[in-house]
């Protein structure tokens, strides 16, 4: 593996190759090309920043609301983790951990 | 990729671009024709020494010299929005890839099966003595994405403004820091396909290079496993 790509997979993942080997690339497709947060007609057009940052936001308000078990506060986890960079991520995780995350939750 | 003394397109990579040609050739055979039709009339009328004292108005020719050219404008606008907002869809988006532009490098994030893998990719240009001949083209590493796959793409900066392209594909957005653009592609064909930083960014703007290779589904999840 170069040292430019950075692999990262929970513990006990199943390889995809294995996890999907002996199926046809059709299968392989409806399979595993899963997922895509939803389009959200509150932001319809080019600039997606309010989307990514809306759901990091809506995730801590549900979890602060319902507790981290609640299942439905993980729509909102799953929309972040896909639309936000990674290092945005951290930055707010951060801003979180240190009580300056611009927004009241 | 482009070779020398090439002065159309590429060949399209994705069904956009394709449509994107077959708009420009449109165009162009409007353009050519109305330009031949002025140059005609602008040659004549400088040589050949005819001149109408008397001709101060003339209400046919100048509703005939309106209409038309609005008749042609609107033949030319009818697949030109049907263009702009066919490639404004992203509803039908398969998979997610984050592009973050830096100086002077390319990153890309992609992210599978509700976060089970987090693949992140830094492409660094190669330097003269080992791009075999594609001096300014070719990176360490590369972004794979499956073909005939809707690519939901998402363009941002970690520090100024740079610009994503891949003008085989017929794609461009801006890097801009603190912004996430979004873009729409969907790749037709097996290939390698080229871009370079388009917006200046700095003292190496012209040395990072996008590259991007068109692969079969498992093929790019063999990828992500690295196998």
């Amino acid at each position: 593996m170069s040292s430019g790509v950075e692999i990262t997979r929970p513990e006990g993942a199943i390889p995809l190759a294995q996890k999907y080997s002996g199926l046809s690339e059709e299968e392989v497709k409806k399979r595993i090309i899963a997922y895509n947060p939803p389009a959200d007609s509150r932001f319809p057009n080019q600039n997606q920043t309010k989307n990514c940052f809306q759901n990091y936001v809506d995730f801590q308000r549900c979890v602060r609301l319902r507790g981290e078990d609640y299942k439905p506060c993980q729509f909102f986890e799953r929309n972040y983790k896909f639309l936000c960079p990674t290092g945005w991520i951290e930055k707010w995780d951060e801003q979180l951990e240190n009580n300056t995350f611009p927004v009241k939750l | 990729m482009m070779s020398w003394c090439q002065l159309g397109f590429q060949d399209a990579g994705s069904y956009f671009m394709e449509e994107f040609i077959y708009f420009h050739d449109f165009t162009m055979m409007i353009i050519l024709g109305v330009l031949s039709y002025v140059v005609v009339f602008l040659v004549l009328g400088l040589v050949s020494g005819w001149v109408d004292s008397g001709f101060v108005e003339g209400q046919l020719i100048e509703f005939m010299w309106t209409i038309f050219p609005a008749l042609i404008l609107i033949q030319i606008a009818f697949p030109s929005l049907l263009l702009l907002y066919l490639i404004e869809d992203f509803s039908k988006s398969f998979l997610v890839c984050k592009v973050v532009g830096h100086q002077w490098y390319w990153s890309y994030e992609i992210k599978t099966e509700s976060s089970e893998i987090l693949a992140s990719v830094d492409c660094y240009m190669l330097p003269r003595e080992g791009a075999f001949g594609m001096r300014l083209l070719l990176t360490d590493e590369f972004l794979m994405l499956p073909i005939n796959v809707p690519v939901r793409i998402l363009v941002t900066s970690d520090d100024v403004i740079h610009s994503w392209t891949l003008p085989s594909l017929g794609i461009k957005g801006d890097a801009v820091p603190g912004r996430l653009n979004q873009l729409n592609v969907t790749l037709s064909r097996k290939a390698m396909y080229y871009g370079q930083c388009s917006e200046i960014c700095g003292a190496n703007h012209s040395f990072m290079p996008v590259m991007l290779m068109g692969v079969t589904s498992p093929q790019f999840f063999m990828w992500l496993d690295r196998l």
